[in-house]
């Protein structure tokens, strides 16, 4: 093995290897360091990490590196950084990957506290990277404002993989408990206890950055010893309202669902809490929204309790874990209330509810927006012809009895039904959309021109689509 | 080169041409069998046939306990283990017998060692069933890979920095990196008897260029091999497990 200064010497600025050159140092950190390079041809800007080696150095660096190393090719999407190359962890250890032009979630908070609807935009688009690395079976495991990019665009791009989890390779750190298992201002509850397993981790510090973005402050402090950081086992954080009361009593909801000490509390999705940030209106409020204080001792003293014997969780992979929390969409055709299709398309729903565990429901009702109107929005809550609509979904829903936090209704106006269903289902992360096959006037139309089909055709996801059985009634 | 991993055959004849057909579009350099090629499935002399054929042609064939009742009568044995060895042992010709009977019980190549229980005393057919069993085969292959059978789930041991190894349960189908930095013990499942639930046979692939590990579940019609096991007389509990997987 060469020593560490001959390591060392092979990256420098102007050296090359492998083919890359290497320009610019940009950052030297405790696991090593980090260069713009140049030579491959991209298409996009590209920078190396380099771990430390040699005598001296942490195991826990170079454990970090490898598995960053195995996790970056296996992840693919817009919300991680693109994989380049990597050299022989033995000989010449290096990771070439995107640069992501934007800026750092840490210099946004320098700017904190932000308002409810900025922390909100951000917070959203945060969830939507921690869901789209969920549904390729990772885990996160160390988000802090370090490691989230924010681009013009304003989507989210997370980095660092160092201490991630990947459902479909050997996890390395899960080895090295006695390591520091991530950041302790914003780590999970259960990271702390050396779970590794759970994607609700990942909501949790989510939680946490979006205290720290509406509030400027840290739900836990910054512990620096074990005790301190096992306190986020049973202690509830000061409620945001209390440290700002500007912070409407939703964001309230969303964050302090995040922050349950008890995995099963919290949102058990990101798309769900990204749903909740981009539909305020939508948020089921509770106790939580209203909290002024911070648990009673007795509830403290049953957590703790709990959480004593907590730290072992069942293997599932996280896609399945988050397969179990859809978010589903029906569109309820409201301009027809009685039409044949609506108790069959009622049914239908039912019967997928039945066998969904945590879903969220979102009955969405088109109708025929003002012609001038070029774009879709979401009809204006006063007019009415609004609450007409809004009033016949209530009712349309209203047999399956839901509890109101599965449940949100929208009414949008727009001529093309069929691109307001895909937008909405793109922007939630919907994994199902139930809607009604043409109905019979419209049977003469080819079925390709009819909304069921154009949905069908480009989903995002599954579609299921109902039909009145022929030669019954409903 | 690709290694084919193929263990736990069990004279199951379905799984086993299930599982070359499968490796065989993948194209192998090469095969190696981790041993116990015979016992409790219906076809002993087909299995042993198809492998000696391999073995002509350079594969790697190792001594499982199985294979070596059927030669040499073990001190203890429950009834219908009993039952199907005496019978394996009267099906099976006396050329299969000497096969078998001069089967090495380890192998080591390069960087790599074959075996079908653990490298630490293979001939005590101890199971590798936790991270100490797993710690005591790594330190006695000192290899920087090990391929192992005997306990039928797929498992993939890393040694970690110190101490003991950690342990992964693959997800089928997906390459595994596997770096030589590493020492690795992969217990590659079993052809002819999964026992997770899941009746699929089970066997795995190794790319020693790459360094990446593949574990493959292939599913065959293992309710045709359970019926061939009833038709044979053999223990009913025997096929009960075939057909489910157990």
């Amino acid at each position: 093995m060469s020593s560490g200064q001959q390591v060392a010497d092979r990256y420098a600025s102007g050296s090359e290897l492998d083919g890359f050159r290497l320009g610019e140092h940009l950052h030297t950190g405790a696991m090593g360091r980090i260069f713009r390079v140049t030579g491959r041809d991209t298409g996009f800007p590209m920078i190396m990490k380099v771990p430390r080696t040699g005598p001296g150095q942490s195991e826990e660096g170079l454990i970090s590196f490898e598995t960053e190393s195995t996790l970056l090719p296996a992840l693919s999407g817009p919300h991680v950084p693109r994989f380049v190359a990597a050299g022989s962890l033995t000989s010449t250890p290096y990771l070439v990957s995107e640069w992501i032009e934007g800026e750092s979630l840490e210099e946004i908070l320098k700017r904190s506290p932000l308002s409810a609807t900025e922390t909100a935009r951000i917070g959203a688009a945060l969830a939507d990277a921690v869901h789209s690395l969920h549904l390729q079976d990772a885990i996160h495991l160390d988000l802090k404002p370090d490691n989230v990019i924010v681009k013009a665009d304003g989507t989210v791009v997370l980095i660092d993989f160092g201490l991630a989890y990947h459902a479909h390779f050997p996890d390395l750190l899960a080895e090295e408990r006695r390591f520091a298992a991530g950041s302790a201002p914003y780590i999970s509850p259960e990271q702390v206890l050396g779970t590794r397993a759970d994607p609700r981790s990942d909501i949790f510090s989510l939680g946490v950055v979006l205290y720290e973005l509406a509030t400027a402050e840290l739900p836990f402090g910054v512990p620096s010893t074990l005790a301190g950081l096992r306190d986020r086992l049973w202690r509830d954080p000061v409620p945001p309202r209390v440290r700002s009361p500007d912070i409407p009593p939703w964001l309230q909801e969303v964050i302090l669902r995040c922050l349950e000490p008890s995995a099963e509390k919290r949102y058990q999705s990101a798309a769900h809490v990204a749903f909740d940030l981009r539909n305020p209106d939508q948020v089921a409020l509770t106790s939580r929204a209203s909290r002024s204080t911070e648990a009673g001792l007795f509830e403290q003293t049953q957590r703790w309790w709990r959480a004593r014997g907590e730290g072992t969780l069942p293997r599932r992979l996280p896609r399945s874990q988050v397969a179990a929390a859809p978010i589903i969409m029906v569109a309820v055709d409201t301009t027809h209330p009685d039409d044949d299709r609506q108790p069959v398309l009622q049914r239908t729903t039912a019967q997928i509810l039945s066998l969904s565990g945590e879903y969220r429901l979102i009955c969405v009702s088109v109708i025929r927006g003002p012609r001038v109107a070029e774009g879709a929005g979401e009809a204006s809550e006063g007019s009415d012809g609004h609450l007409e609509h809004i009033v016949r979904l209530r009712h349309w829903v209203e047999p399956l009895r839901l509890p109101p936090r599965r449940l949100s209704l929208h009414v949008i106006e727009s001529a093309s039904p069929e691109r307001v269903l895909l937008e909405f289902a793109r922007a939630n992360h919907v994994d199902l959309i139930v809607l009604g096959a043409p109905n019979p006037e419209q049977v003469r139309l080819a079925w390709w021109r009819s909304v069921a089909s154009g949905v069908t055709a480009n989903a995002p996801c599954s579609v299921y689509v109902v039909r009145v059985p022929q030669g019954t009634d409903a | 080169m690709i290694i084919a991993l193929l263990s736990d055959i069990h004279g199951n004849l379905e799984a086993l041409e299930a599982c070359l057909t499968h490796a065989g579009e993948r194209r192998p350099d090469r095969y190696a069998f981790l041993g116990d090629l015979v016992g409790y499935g219906a076809d002993p002399q087909k299995v042993v046939d198809i492998v000696a054929r391999y073995a002509a042609e350079g594969a790697i064939v190792v001594k499982g306990n199985h294979d070596e009742a059927v030669t040499r009568t073990p001190r203890y044995m429950n009834d219908s283990l009993r039952a199907v060895i005496n019978w394996t042992r009267e099906t099976l010709s006396e050329e299969a017998k000497s096969f078998l009977a001069a089967l090495p019980m380890c192998i080591r190549q390069d960087e790599m060692c074959f075996v079908h229980a653990s490298a630490a005393s293979p001939e005590r057919w101890d199971y590798i069933d936790s991270p100490s069993a797993a710690h005591r085969s790594i330190d006695a292959a000192n290899a920087a890979y090990t391929f192992a059978g005997h306990v039928h789930d797929q498992t993939l041991y890393f040694s970690g920095a110190r101490g003991k190894p950690g342990v992964f349960r693959p997800v089928p189908g997906r390459a595994i990196p596997v770096g030589r930095h590493r020492r690795w013990l992969a217990i590659v499942g079993s052809v002819g008897q999964p026992r997770d639930n899941n009746p699929a046979a089970a066997y795995a692939q190794f790319d020693t260029g790459l360094e990446r590990i593949t574990f493959h579940r292939v599913p065959y019609d293992h309710l045709a091999a359970a019926e061939k096991i009833r038709g044979a007389g053999l223990p009913l509990s025997i096929a009960y497990r075939v057909e489910k997987g157990i």
